[in-house]
């Protein structure tokens, strides 16, 4: 089915996955600014962020009256929405789709959560497989370090606070994400992720982040010729989400 | 009277539950206008006259998808698949917050449509059945499934004869297949009797004739629900046409 056999779209899907923390919404950031410099037709899409789905899943939230599986079938409506209407249309059109989270975020997180994976599985079975899938691996402590020093604090769901592992926000989610990163290990063996090393330096991260993009660009499309402007210059950090 | 916990799949995560449920899922099958709404309110006036506590539930009832369906229904704004997952989720919330709780107490749940309905409307939209099957793998399977069966003349006859409209979504409106709205409502009204027919072998539903008089089904699916739930409920319905 699609999520395992190559695309025939004109465009190209890249993915960036990993826990909260680990950086990935950084490089995939900085990834956009090189490829729109060099003359690429950009398009981004984020997890979570369907128009007609936001309000129930904000809703839901708001009244914690999410179980691991409705949890899981808001999120997948919400990923069916934007395949529909963010992702497919520019692949099609022959864009680069640059996506912050896919299909493997569900694999793993609502794995996590208790719900079976082969079920989840057949959930995205319709999503399109990514021309690159990069997963960006950090350890707990490294995660736990940038987002408790980057960011005000920890999210509900996020943190696994829905699941009563522990009334302390910081220890719920280093037992949550660990097992988020058990389960994101058996998803890059299945699926064929990437494996980067999140716990370097971005600039480093975003040199091989780089390498890895170019060969699948090959025969695209570009709008106009590569700035001379170097692409050093846009390197700095950018917030995460 | 109790009925067994069994799941169509893996079930519902983090969900601890017995092997058998003290309360009766029985769901009510068939398209819009069929008189599923009738023959649930009577069911459950008789039931209760009988001492049975009863709730009754229907599609995109959830506390918390039904306002966000609502909104994408009325924008036309949704693709087949994002469909099929936005009525799973109403679902699965209702099974976990509104049909288990009460089945759990020992009610007699009345479902007015349960998976079926959304699986036919993604299968004659073009969705992979497996695929379809599969995500309601958490669904609890009912004790009973009774169809309400109508050839598509008589409903749409039924329909237009009570002052009521075509309805868009009841037409398949959003997948082209005709020109006109009445042609569309009995050529997407076929289609899902098609896929209903189907399931009736698939899932075991009981076909119930629905082109006969409210009396007669509603006597028919009393005496069905009497031997699911007590056969002495059997003596009354012999009276059922004097209500």
């Amino acid at each position: 089915m699609a999520i395992h056999d190559p695309h025939s779209f004109p465009g190209r899907l890249i993915v960036v996955e990993g826990i909260d923390g680990s950086g990935k919404s950084t490089q995939l950031s900085l990834l956009q600014t090189f490829l729109v410099s060099e003359g690429y037709d950009v398009s981004f899409t984020e997890w979570n962020s369907s128009p007609i789905v936001k309000d129930t899943t904000k809703r839901g939230k708001k009244k914690n009256l999410f179980s691991p599986t409705t949890f899981s079938l808001i999120h997948a409506t919400d990923f069916a929405d934007r395949h529909e209407r963010s992702i497919l249309p520019p692949l099609q059109a022959g864009l680069i789709v640059l996506a912050d989270r896919y299909a493997y975020t569900a694999f793993a997180r609502d794995a996590a959560r208790g719900c079976d994976p082969a079920w989840i599985r057949n959930m995205y079975d319709f999503a399109t497989r990514p021309d690159l899938s990069l997963y960006f691996k950090v350890d707990i402590d490294t995660a736990v370090a940038r987002i408790t020093g980057g960011r005000i604090q920890l999210k509900f769901h996020e943190a696994g606070m829905d699941l009563g592992l522990s009334p302390d926000p910081i220890t719920s989610f280093r037992v949550f994400q660990n097992r988020v990163l058990e389960e994101y290990n058996r998803v890059a063996d299945e699926f064929g992720l990437t494996v980067l090393d999140g716990g370097r330096s971005v600039v480093e991260q975003q040199r091989e982040m780089r390498k890895l993009v170019k060969p699948i660009l090959k025969g695209l499309r570009r709008t106009h010729a590569p700035r001379t402007a170097p692409a050093s210059a846009t390197l700095h950090a950018t917030g995460t989400r | 009277m109790m009925m067994e916990t069994r799941f169509y799949g893996s079930g519902l995560a983090k969900l601890t539950m017995g092997s058998e449920l003290p309360g009766n899922l029985i769901v009510v099958e068939g398209a819009d206008g069929v008189g599923r709404s009738t023959h649930i309110e009577l069911l459950q006036g008789w039931l209760e006259g009988q001492g049975f506590a009863v709730s009754s539930t229907g599609l995109v009832r959830s506390a918390l998808t039904r306002r966000g369906i609502e909104l994408a229904k009325e924008g036309h704004s949704f693709d087949r698949t994002t469909m099929a997952l936005f009525y799973a989720t109403d679902l699965a919330d209702r099974v976990e917050h509104e049909i288990i709780p009460a089945l759990r107490s020992g009610f007699v749940v009345l479902a007015d449509r349960y998976i079926y309905t959304t699986i036919a409307r993604g299968a004659t939209r073009g969705l992979d059945r497996e695929w379809l099957a599969k995500l309601y793998g958490f669904a609890l399977i009912p004790r009973r499934v009774f169809f309400l069966r109508l050839d598509p003349d008589e409903l749409i006859r039924r329909t237009l004869r009570r002052g009521g409209e075509l309805d868009y979504w009841e037409a398949g409106r959003d997948i082209g297949l005709a020109p006109d709205l009445y042609s569309s409502f009995r050529k997407y009204q076929s289609l899902m009797l098609e896929e209903f027919d189907r399931m009736t072998a698939q899932y075991g539903f009981t076909p119930i004739d629905a082109s006969r008089s409210v009396e007669e089904v509603q006597a028919e699916l009393r005496r069905e629900v009497a031997n699911l739930l007590d056969p002495t409920l059997l003596t009354p319905v012999a009276d059922v046409a004097d209500d």
